[in-house]
C-alpha cells in the first residue's frame, strides 16, 4: 500500500499563517511613518497590544481544548494585535490596550468561536468599544504629530519617557499633557467646521489641521500604508474590489456632496489621506473572515463603507468612522453574499432559479 | 516521422498568432497557474512497452455496460481478437492485446477511484504477438495517394461502425464509447468539432508526444471523425506550453492543403493556441474559451452544436480505420521523482503497472505514492499489481516530499480563494459549510453538480481544507438520498394501490350485499303483498283501509333501502375523493405513468359497473 490521499495532490505554498505574515509585514511602511510622525508611543502600543493578544489567544485556545501552538502560529492574533496597536492614541495608556485586546481577541473571536468563525472584525469591536466607553482617552491622547527627528516647536518624550508615560502615567517634569497632545484634524474638522463655528479656511490659516494632501501628519501615514496596500494588491494577497470601491465611493461622496459648499466641506483629498482611511481601505475592511466573497458583494461591501465613513464622518458623533463604518457592513455581509452570487457556468442569468427547482 | 524544430522560434510563432489575433479567444473564470512538471517526460520519443507474461484485461473500461465476454478458459486468443462484445447501447468491446491463452475470466482488481474489482480475461501471452486478421477501410498504399478523396470515399456508417468494433472510448479521461457520442453527434447536426489537445494537467505529456511524433495520425482521425459528425468547422485548441506539438500539426495541416489545395476553400482545421491555464482542458472550460459559449448546465456540447474529442481518440481513429487495429494500445506518461527516465510509452492494456514502471526504471525505496492520471484530478493507486487500461493517460510516481503532503486543515476563513479560482464560478466556501453541517439541499441551491471538481478550490486553500472531497462526498450522499427516496417512494405507491384494490373490493362487496338485500327484501314485500291479496281474497275485503296501509308500507320499504344504498355509495365516492386528493407520490407523475394509472382506473371503474 502506498500513501492514499484524495485529489488534488499538488499544494501551493500560500497558508493563512504565510498571508496573515505577510500582510502583518506589509503594515510596516504604515507603522514606521506613524512612529515617526506620533513618537514612540506607537511602537509601545503595538508592542503591548501583541503581549496581550498572544497571552489571550493562548489562555483561550488551552480553556477550549484547541492546540495551542497551531493556532497561535496562524499568525492572525498577531496581525489584529498590530491592527489594535497602529489604531490606538500613540500615548494610550497600558491598561486601554488591554481592555480593547481583551474584546478582540476574547470576546469579538474567540467566544465566536475562533478563527474564521466571527462574524465582526476583532480590532474594530475593540475600538468601537474603547471609543464608546473611553471617549476622553481615546481622543485626548493623540500626541501632537512632532516628527520625531525634527523636533520642531512642540515637546517629545524620548523612548523611555514614553513608556513611563504609558504604563505609569509619569510625565517628565518639564512636560505637560496639553502640550503634547492636540486634538486629531479629523476631529478639528468635526468640531469646528462641520459645526459651522469656523469656515475651511479659517482653520487652514491655523495650521493645525491641513497638511499639503489630507490632515496634517495622518497623510503621511496614509500614503505609507497605501504603499503597502498595493505592494498586496500586485502580490494578489487581497482582491482589488474591496479597498477600490471603498476609496472610490469616500471619494466620490466627499466630491459630490462636499462641492455644494467648499468652504464647510473638506475636499475628497482630505478625506482620503486623514484618519486611518487607507489603512481601512487595505489592511482592515479586507480582512477576509469579516468581509464579503463574493466579488459584487466585496464591491457593495466596500462601497458601503465609503458611504459610511463620509456619513459618520460628516455627520456622526464621532471623527473616527473607520471601526463603526466596518462594523455596520460586517452585519451586511451574509445579507451581501446571498444576493450577490455570481451566475454559475451553464446556467442563465434570468432562470437562476428555476433551474435550481 | 522527426520534427527538429528550434524551440524558441516556435515559441515565438505561437506568441505571435496570440498576439496577431488570428483566432479570437475568450476566457474563463478563475483557473491557476500551475508549474507544468512536463519537461521531464516530453523530450524523448515514445517507447514500446515489452509484452508482459500476463495480460489482465477488465470488461468494463468505458462508461456504460461492461462487455460480455466472447472467449472461454482455455481459447486461444490471437492480438487484437475480440474478447467481450458491446452489451447494450453504451458500452464498448474490449479486445486481446497480445496473443496468448485465456488462463481465466475472473474479478481482479482494476484501477478505479472505488478501489473495487471488475471481470477481467487474463491472458497467457505466448510471445508470438500473432495478430488476427485487420481489415482496414482505407489501404495503405490509397491512403499514401489522396486521403481525402479515401476518407469521402466512406460512408459514415462504414467509419462509425469500425470505430464500434474498434472499441474506442473518450480517452481523454471520460471513457466514454466513441461511436455512440460520434453517432448522436451526427444526428443533431453539430456544427462545430472541437479537438481537446490542451493537456492542462501537470506531468501528463502522452497527448503532447502524440502530436509531435505522429501528427499525421491525428490530423487524419480528426477528418474521419469530422466527416462522421458532419461538422462544418473544427478546432484544435492546445494550450501555448506546446509548441512542438503545435508546429508538427500545423506541418501536417499545411502539407495536406498544398497536395490538396482543389479540394477545400476554406481552412477545415484550424490549430488554436490556447493560454496556459489550469483546467483550460477542462471540456466547459475549452469550449468557453474557443467559442465564447457555455454548456447548458446538465447539457451536453452537442446542446449548443460542439463536440469535443480528444486527440488520442483521433489517433486511435485513424489506426482503427486505416490500419483496422482495435484499440490496444494506449501512450502512457510515465513520470515523477521515483522514475529513473521518465517517458511516454506505448503499452498493450492489460500489462500489470508494475511491468511498466519496472521498463521505465522504477526507484522502489523512493515511491511514495503512485497517481493515476495528473496530480489535480488523479487518484491513489492503493498497489501497482494493477492493468494498465483505456483510462490510464499518466503514471504519476512521486517521491518523498515531491507533492507535499497536507499540513492538517485549518479553520476556513472566507478568504474566496476558492471562489475566484473556481472555473465554474461556483461558491466552494458556502459548499464547504453545507457539505460539512450535510445540508444537501442547500448543496443543490449552490449547484453543487456544476462542480467538475478540477481541484483549483482546494489548490487555493491557505487553510488547506480538502474542499473537492467534501463535494465528492456531499455528490454521492445526495445521489444515495435520491435513489432511497425513490425506493421509498415506489414502496409507498404500491402500498396505496393494494389499499386502493382491497377498498374497492369491500366496496363492491357490500354493495352487491346490499343489492342482494334490496332484492331480498323486494321478494319479500311481493310474498307479503301476495299473502295479504290472498288473504283479502280470502277475508272477502273486510278491513279496506288497513290493507291499504300495509299496502303503502310495504312499497315504501325496498324505495327506502335504495336510497340508503345511494347514500352510502356517494359517502363511499367523497371519501375516495378525499383520500386520492391526499395521495401525494401521485403528483409529478410523468405522462406514462399518469397514462398507465387512468387506464387501471378506467378499468377498475367498469369492472364494479359490470358487476
Amino acid at each position: 500500500m502506498f500513501l492514499a490521499q484524495s485529489s488534488p495532490y499538488l499544494q501551493p505554498g500560500l497558508n493563512v499563517s504565510k498571508m496573515m505574515r505577510v500582510v502583518t509585514l506589509l503594515m510596516m511602511p504604515g507603522i514606521l511613518t506613524a512612529t515617526y510622525v506620533f513618537g514612540y508611543g506607537v511602537l509601545v502600543n503595538i508592542l503591548l497590544a501583541i503581549v496581550f493578544a498572544l497571552s489571550f489567544e493562548a489562555i483561550i485556545l488551552y480553556l477550549r481544548k484547541r492546540p495551542v501552538k497551531v493556532y497561535i502560529n496562524d499568525n492572525s492574533a498577531l496581525l489584529t494585535a498590530v491592527i489594535i496597536g497602529v489604531a490606538l492614541p500613540p500615548l494610550a495608556p497600558w491598561w486601554l490596550t488591554f481592555v480593547g485586546v481583551f474584546f478582540a481577541i476574547v470576546v469579538a473571536k474567540q467566544l465566536y468561536g475562533g478563527i474564521g468563525y466571527n462574524t465582526f472584525n476583532p480590532a474594530m469591536v475593540a475600538y468601537a468599544i474603547l471609543l464608546v466607553s473611553f471617549p476622553a482617552q481615546m481622543t485626548t491622547y493623540w500626541q501632537t504629530p512632532t516628527m520625531l527627528l525634527s523636533q520642531v516647536d512642540g515637546q517629545t518624550l524620548s523612548l523611555l519617557e514614553t513608556v513611563q508615560f504609558q504604563l505609569f502615567s509619569q510625565l517628565p517634569a518639564n512636560v505637560t499633557m496639553d502640550a503634547l497632545t492636540s486634538a486629531s484634524p479629523l476631529g478639528i474638522v468635526r468640531t469646528s467646521v462641520l459645526s459651522g463655528a469656523a469656515t475651511i479656511g479659517e482653520i487652514d490659516a491655523q495650521g493645525n489641521a491641513f497638511g499639503v494632501l489630507g490632515g496634517i501628519g495622518t497623510e503621511w501615514v496614509n500614503l505609507a500604508f497605501l504603499a503597502g496596500g498595493l505592494f498586496m494588491l500586485r502580490k494578489d494577497l487581497i482582491s482589488w474590489h474591496i479597498p477600490i470601491s471603498l476609496l472610490a465611493m469616500l471619494g466620490f461622496l466627499s466630491l459630490l456632496l462636499g462641492s455644494f459648499e467648499l468652504d464647510s466641506n473638506p475636499s475628497p483629498i482630505f478625506h482620503l489621506f486623514s484618519g486611518a482611511t487607507m489603512l481601512g481601505a487595505f489592511f482592515i475592511a479586507t480582512d477576509p473572515i469579516t468581509a464579503a466573497t463574493t466579488p459584487k458583494g466585496r464591491i457593495f461591501y466596500g462601497a458601503g463603507i465609503g458611504a459610511l465613513i463620509y456619513i459618520i464622518r460628516t455627520w456622526g458623533g464621532y471623527p473616527d468612522a473607520i471601526a463603526f463604518s466596518v462594523l455596520l457592513m460586517n452585519m451586511c455581509v451574509p445579507l451581501l453574499d446571498y444576493y450577490t452570487q455570481p451566475r454559475v457556468y451553464g446556467h442563465k442569468a434570468e432562470n437562476n432559479d428555476q433551474e435550481q427547482s | 516521422m522527426k520534427h527538429t524544430i528550434n524551440n524558441n522560434q516556435t515559441q515565438q510563432s505561437i506568441t505571435e498568432s496570440i498576439k496577431g489575433g488570428l483566432y479570437k479567444l475568450w476566457s474563463f473564470p478563475g483557473g491557476i497557474k500551475l508549474p507544468g512538471n512536463k519537461s521531464q517526460s516530453n523530450h524523448q520519443p515514445i517507447t514500446s512497452a515489452k509484452t508482459a507474461r500476463q495480460l489482465v484485461i477488465p470488461l468494463t473500461q468505458h462508461i456504460g455496460q461492461a462487455a460480455e465476454p466472447v472467449v472461454q478458459v482455455g481459447d486461444k486468443v490471437l492480438k487484437g481478437q475480440i474478447l467481450g462484445h458491446a452489451h447494450g447501447i453504451i458500452s464498448a468491446p474490449v479486445h486481446a492485446s497480445g496473443s496468448g491463452v485465456v488462463t481465466a475470466i475472473e474479478e481482479r482488481p482494476i484501477p478505479h477511484p472505488s478501489g473495487l474489482s471488475a471481470l477481467c480475461v487474463v491472458i497467457d501471452t505466448d510471445g508470438y504477438e500473432q495478430w488476427v486478421e485487420c481489415t482496414p477501410l482505407i489501404s495503405k498504399s490509397e491512403a499514401n495517394t489522396a486521403d481525402e478523396q479515401s476518407i469521402t470515399d466512406l460512408s459514415n456508417e462504414e467509419i462509425n461502425s469500425q470505430i464500434a468494433d474498434a472499441g474506442i472510448v473518450g480517452l481523454g479521461g471520460a471513457l466514454f464509447p466513441s461511436a455512440a457520442k460520434l453517432h448522436t453527434a451526427e444526428k443533431m447536426h453539430t456544427e462545430t468539432l472541437i479537438i481537446n489537445a490542451a493537456e492542462c494537467e501537470p506531468y501528463i505529456t502522452c497527448d503532447d508526444v502524440l502530436m509531435r511524433y505522429r501528427p499525421e495520425e491525428v490530423i487524419l482521425g480528426i477528418l474521419l471523425i469530422k466527416k462522421v459528425v458532419g461538422a462544418k468547422k473544427c478546432l484544435i485548441g492546445i494550450e501555448d506550453n506546446k509548441p512542438e506539438a503545435y508546429k508538427a500539426l500545423l506541418n501536417t495541416i499545411s502539407g495536406y492543403t498544398h497536395t490538396h489545395k482543389t479540394t477545400h476553400t476554406e481552412p477545415q482545421i484550424e490549430i488554436v493556441p490556447i493560454p496556459a491555464r489550469y483546467p483550460a482542458g477542462g471540456e466547459k472550460q475549452l469550449i468557453q474559451v474557443l467559442t465564447g459559449k457555455e454548456v447548458p448546465s446538465r447539457g451536453l456540447p452537442m446542446d449548443i452544436g460542439i463536440i469535443c474529442q480528444n486527440v488520442a481518440t483521433a489517433a486511435a481513429v485513424y489506426q482503427a480505420v486505416y490500419r483496422g487495429e482495435p484499440l490496444i494500445f494506449r501512450i502512457v506518461t510515465i513520470t515523477g521523482g521515483a522514475i529513473k527516465v521518465p517517458q511516454n510509452m506505448e503499452v498493450p492494456i492489460g500489462t500489470p503497472i508494475r511491468d511498466v514502471l519496472t521498463q521505465a526504471g522504477l526507484n522502489k525505496d523512493k515511491i511514495e505514492k503512485v497517481i493515476m492520471g495528473g496530480p489535480m484530478m488523479g487518484f491513489a493507486l492503493p498497489s501497482i499489481d494493477i492493468p494498465v487500461t483505456k483510462a490510464t493517460n499518466c503514471l504519476l510516481i512521486t517521491e518523498k516530499d515531491e507533492l507535499a503532503t497536507p499540513p492538517p486543515a485549518m479553520p476556513c476563513i472566507r478568504c474566496a480563494c476558492c471562489s475566484d479560482s473556481c472555473p465554474m464560478s461556483l461558491l466552494p466556501q458556502q459548499m464547504y459549510w453545507y457539505a460539512k453541517s450535510r445540508e444537501l439541499d442547500k448543496l443543490q441551491e449552490y449547484n453543487i453538480f456544476d462542480c467538475i471538481e478540477c481541484g483549483c478550490c482546494s489548490y487555493a486553500c491557505p487553510s488547506n481544507i480538502p474542499l473537492v472531497q467534501y463535494y465528492r462526498y456531499a455528490k454521492n450522499e445526495i445521489s444515495n438520498e435520491a435513489e432511497e427516496r425513490n425506493k421509498a417512494d415506489l414502496a409507498r405507491k404500491r402500498h396505496e394501490f393494494r389499499e386502493e384494490r382491497l377498498e374497492k373490493a369491500k366496496l363492491t362487496k357490500a354493495e352487491a350485499a346490499r343489492l342482494r338485500k334490496k332484492k331480498l327484501a323486494k321478494k319479500k314485500a311481493m310474498d307479503a303483498e301476495k299473502a295479504k291479496q290472498e288473504e283479502a281474497k280470502a277475508a272477502s275485503s273486510d278491513d279496506k283501509s288497513d290493507s291499504k296501509a300495509d299496502e303503502k308500507s310495504a312499497a315504501e320499504k325496498p324505495d327506502e333501502s335504495a336510497d340508503l344504498i345511494q347514500e352510502a355509495i356517494s359517502r363511499a365516492k367523497i371519501k375516495k375523493a378525499q383520500q386520492q386528493s391526499q395521495r401525494r407520490n401521485t403528483e409529478n407523475l410523468t405522462e406514462d405513468q399518469q397514462k398507465q394509472i387512468d387506464e387501471a382506473n378506467e378499468r377498475r371503474s367498469k369492472n364494479s359497473q359490470t358487476e
